[in-house]
């Protein structure tokens, strides 16, 4: 019960950064052993039946596949850790630097996707709380849930087809595709927010119907304070713990749902980039592409983590 | 089954199941040659009456195709939920089936996989099988697995820490036949459920996939597929895409609400009658800091409503203290809830009057007053300080809000009533979070709370039940403390004979809703009349209790609150009663509610 105070955060760090690095190595490890998990041989494939076999050679020597195993995998450790990705099969241009380039489009995406449905989502699933609890408003909760379940039923890519249906093609309020002015965002954005906009608000409302009847919101209520700051300051606190965790997962969902909304809006990102390289077969491309998606994700878990800890420091002690 | 059949969504969930299997199931029987039909005549065509939905690029009927569709969609999100659930349960069951070691060692590889998002693993495995639709329904199935095996892990988890799990691998049952037999039909229910849900979400991965190009290739098509074609061509022709879009949603909104409504149990709605008419308003009892007339609470509950507290009239003086006593159940905790004005909608409050420090609480309101005038202390000290905030700031949140002190001076005024609750280093305690607080440092913080204000009235519920004995003696002691000091009154609410005749001037003893004997604390061990009062009395061991004799108890159970019997509510537990004390219902005369008050057993 009484533990000391000083001792809990270092040891928190230390377990989360010790499951961060498992965790990267888990995936840096998968990305090395793709290519050699593919069924023949990966080159041919790539170059097609027709190319030379003294090119195919030379770029099985380039990728270093003759190498034993180990070798290969220590050098592709080395060249990691330097921040070399190789060089892509089909544009011979360096991986790293065509990532780079296509990076920051994709973030935006993410990001803004992910604030806009917390703004939503919050302000949504606090308010249906309020409405709906103890058995109140029970067409209010009807709708909502109904509205929800259908919502996040529709996947991000088809929302983003009903979006560029309703408000490009039909209307012209926004361009159809491309990443021009502030108005080319709002559709990927708007295609990429409201599912997890769905998802999120329903857990705001469960999570908040469920600390409403805590012991603590009854002592808070025996100080008869106003409602708002009964709910914002005593209830949304403790149902963000929950909110964030789910949270988490949508962004890191969301990081990944921007591979299917930037092709619908032929969006100038990392998921055009990837899927066309899966088709083409540039496995380096793919390797390097599946890296930079799978640290953005373990980077938000973490960032999660932390604020959590932050929030409820009970959570920093409590995680096995 | 019939309970989810009976509610909307479930039954709209099974009839679209019902619609969608059936178009997967015929559609390519009975739509497959129109579907394949060129009509050079009719190329890209718009919808009319011939083809809903319009042609595709070589005239044939979209409407069609997409009924057609329906069978390879279906039958590649089956297949790929299939191989999510047959591995994810091997994975899941990996402790059980390889050993503790080897066991540890694949749970810790689900959870570090469990974090990367579905999608991702889908396109890291396209990209090891290769596009194609095989590929792409192995690339689901095996990035479905690592949630489904950290489903299956938790319910085994649940599973084999029962009695019978354990019973067979005494009895030397093997792991396999274990798994299949005793822990596979007993997890089997909740799978099913998830799996269902997990079918719809997969319906839309796949269709995702399809959509990218990296599922199914031509010339076979499944929705996503459609989709593809369709939207390069959607300034003309917006249904080509929006239709196959449309089946999806159908189909994966058929497979979520079948799966929703088995997995939640109805809930059933139960609204309390329309209250009747209000006793007439009665004035408070002079020089009474609580006052409560013909009190009545009725809690809503699952097989009609509860009538929790049936009537009670009782008042608390200026700084006197009053115990109320009774088996749990008696409506005293209602009671203390009800006259603190704690109790919400659904549950109804009425009364004749109900007056609390000068305020009246059937009138509505914030009975703001209440926030300085009255001291809450609840039972459950782990549970009643908010958890996400700091303990001073909880304290100081009653002056800053009630009496206009800025953060600094209300504060100080947290650390200042800390200390004179007794907690030992105030100042650092207050920065501290309420779970670096042991339990009777919770009470006494809570107590210190009460004093933030100036309180007349402190009711307190059960406040030492949560505690060990020792520091019982403590919260009691500083509760007596800071009557002497602030002259508050003192309601106290507790199921412990001794407690109250230590602390409380009068008590009030309540029996089913009502109060049965009302009398001073000094006599209660002695001078009782009711044969509920002596009985709860005689069940209190003391120092003379011969121990060698079994302790004594009241026979029989507390009344049903759903059912309130017409008579007296002891009587079917009371070795004086008769058939008047089952029909008639005694009043409370003279500070007793017994037909046959003070005749002996």
């Amino acid at each position: 019960m009484k533990k000391p105070a000083a001792g809990r955060w270092p040891r928190f760090a230390l377990r989360r950064a010790a499951r961060l690095l498992v965790s990267l190595w888990v995936l840096v490890t998968a990305s090395f052993l793709m290519i050699h998990l593919v069924p023949g041989d990966p080159v041919r494939a790539a170059l097609g039946p027709t190319a030379p076999a003294d090119l195919v050679l030379a770029h099985e020597e380039e990728l270093g596949l003759l190498d034993p195993l180990w070798q290969q995998y220590a050098s592709f450790l080395g060249r990691l850790v330097r921040g070399d990705l190789g060089v892509s099969i089909a544009s011979r241009l360096s991986v790293g630097e065509t990532i780079a380039q296509q990076l920051p489009a994709t973030a935006e995406l993410a990001v803004l996707a992910f604030l806009l449905s917390v703004a939503v989502a919050v302000p949504v699933g606090v308010g249906m709380a309020v409405l709906t609890r103890r058995g109140r408003g029970r067409r209010a909760e009807l709708a909502f849930t109904g509205t929800n379940v259908v919502v996040s039923a529709i996947p991000d890519f088809l929302l983003g087809v009903g979006l560029v249906y309703l408000l490009a093609v039909q209307t012209h309020v926004f361009p159809v595709a491309g990443r021009a002015g502030p108005d080319s965002y709002v559709l990927p954005v708007l295609a990429l927010a409201i599912g997890p906009a769905a998802v999120l608000s329903r857990i705001v409302r469960v999570e908040m119907l469920a600390v409403m009847e805590a012991d603590y919101i009854r002592t808070a209520r025996a100080k008869r304070l106003t409602p708002v700051r009964l709910h914002l300051v005593h209830a949304l606190p403790n149902a963000v713990t929950a909110t964030l965790t789910i949270g988490g997962l949508a962004l890191s969902a969301l990081v990944a749902g921007t591979v299917l909304v930037e092709n619908v809006f032929a969006w100038p990102g990392l998921g055009s980039s990837i899927v066309s390289s899966i088709v083409a077969k540039d496995y380096p491309l793919v390797q390097g592409t599946v890296l930079v998606y799978g640290v953005g994700v373990l980077l938000i878990n973490t960032l999660v983590d932390v604020v959590l800890a932050l929030l409820d420091p009970r959570s920093a002690i409590g995680e096995a | 089954m019939r309970a989810a059949l009976r509610r909307p969504v479930g039954l709209a969930g099974v009839v679209l199941l019902v619609l969608v299997l059936a178009a997967a199931v015929f559609g390519p029987v009975v739509w497959g040659d129109r579907a394949t039909a060129v009509d050079t005549a009719d190329l890209l065509a718009g919808p009319s009456a011939e083809h809903w939905i319009g042609t595709d690029n070589l005239g044939r009927d979209l409407f069609a195709r997409v009924l057609v569709a329906a069978r390879l969609s279906i039958l590649l999100a089956l297949a790929a939920t299939a191989i999510s659930m047959v591995l994810g349960f091997l994975l899941g069951a990996a402790p059980m089936l390889a050993g503790r070691r080897l066991g540890r060692l694949i749970t810790a590889a689900v959870n570090v996989l469990v974090a990367f998002p579905g999608l991702l693993l889908v396109l890291f495995f396209a990209v090891v099988f290769g596009v194609g639709a095989r590929g792409a329904a192995l690339a689901v199935g095996l990035a479905g697995a690592p949630a489904f095996a950290r489903l299956c892990h938790t319910l085994i988890a649940g599973i084999s820490e029962r009695d019978y799990v354990a019973a067979a691998r005494i009895a030397g049952v093997g792991r396999v036949r274990m798994l299949l037999r005793h822990v596979l039909p007993n997890i089997a229910e909740p799978v099913i459920v998830y799996a269902t849900m997990a079918a719809g979400g997969v319906l839309l991965t796949f269709a995702g996939l399809s959509f990218l190009g990296l599922g199914v290739q031509a010339p076979d098509y499944d929705w996503g597929r459609l989709m593809q074609d369709g939207l390069n061509g959607i300034y003309i022709h917006p249904l080509a895409a929006l239709g196959p879009g449309i089946a999806v949603v159908l189909a994966g909104l058929a497979f979520n609400l079948t799966g929703e409504a088995f997995a939640s149990a109805p809930r059933r709605a139960h609204v309390l009658p329309k209250a009747g008419q209000p006793a007439p308003a009665t004035a408070p009892a002079a020089g009474s800091v609580l006052s409560a007339d013909d009190l009545r609470v009725t809690i809503p509950g699952p097989n009609g409503p509860i009538h929790a507290v049936r009537g009670v009239t009782f008042a608390v003086g200026d700084g006197e203290a009053v115990g109320v006593v009774g088996e749990s159940g008696s409506g005293k905790s209602v009671t203390a809830l009800a006259v603190a004005g704690l109790l919400e909608p659904p549950v109804r409050v009425e009364a004749a009057h109900l007056v609390v420090a000068g305020e009246d609480l059937l009138a509505p309101g914030a009975h703001r007053r209440l926030g300085t005038a009255l001291a809450v202390v609840f039972q459950d000290p782990m549970t009643s300080f908010n958890p996400a905030h700091r303990v001073g700031p909880q304290l100081a949140e009653v002056s800053r809000f009630h009496q206009g002190m800025g953060r600094k001076a209300a504060f100080a005024r947290a650390v200042d009533r800390l200390n004179a609750v007794r907690i030992g280093d105030p100042a650092r305690r207050a920065r501290q979070y309420p779970f670096e607080f042991s339990g009777g440092m919770r009470q006494r913080a809570m107590i210190g709370m009460g004093l933030m204000g100036d309180p007349r009235l402190i009711v307190a519920d059960e406040p030492t039940t949560a505690l060990d004995v020792t520091v019982q003696r403590q919260v009691l002691e500083l509760l007596a403390d800071v009557r002497r000091e602030t002259g508050a009154a003192l309601l106290l609410i507790s199921h412990d004979v001794s407690v109250v005749t230590d602390v409380c001037d009068r008590v009030l003893v309540m029996y089913a809703g009502r109060v049965v004997e009302e009398l001073p604390a000094k006599d209660l061990r002695t001078l009782a009349r009711h044969p509920y009062t002596r009985a709860l009395v005689a069940a209190v061991p003391d120092m003379e209790t011969d121990l060698d004799r079994p302790l004594a108890v009241i026979p029989g159970l507390p009344v049903d609150p759903v059912e309130t019997p017409a008579g007296c509510a002891f009587a079917p537990r009371c070795p004086l009663a008769d058939d008047h004390c089952r029909t008639v219902a005694p009043p409370l005369l003279d500070g007793v509610a017994c037909h046959k008050a003070g005749e002996a057993p």
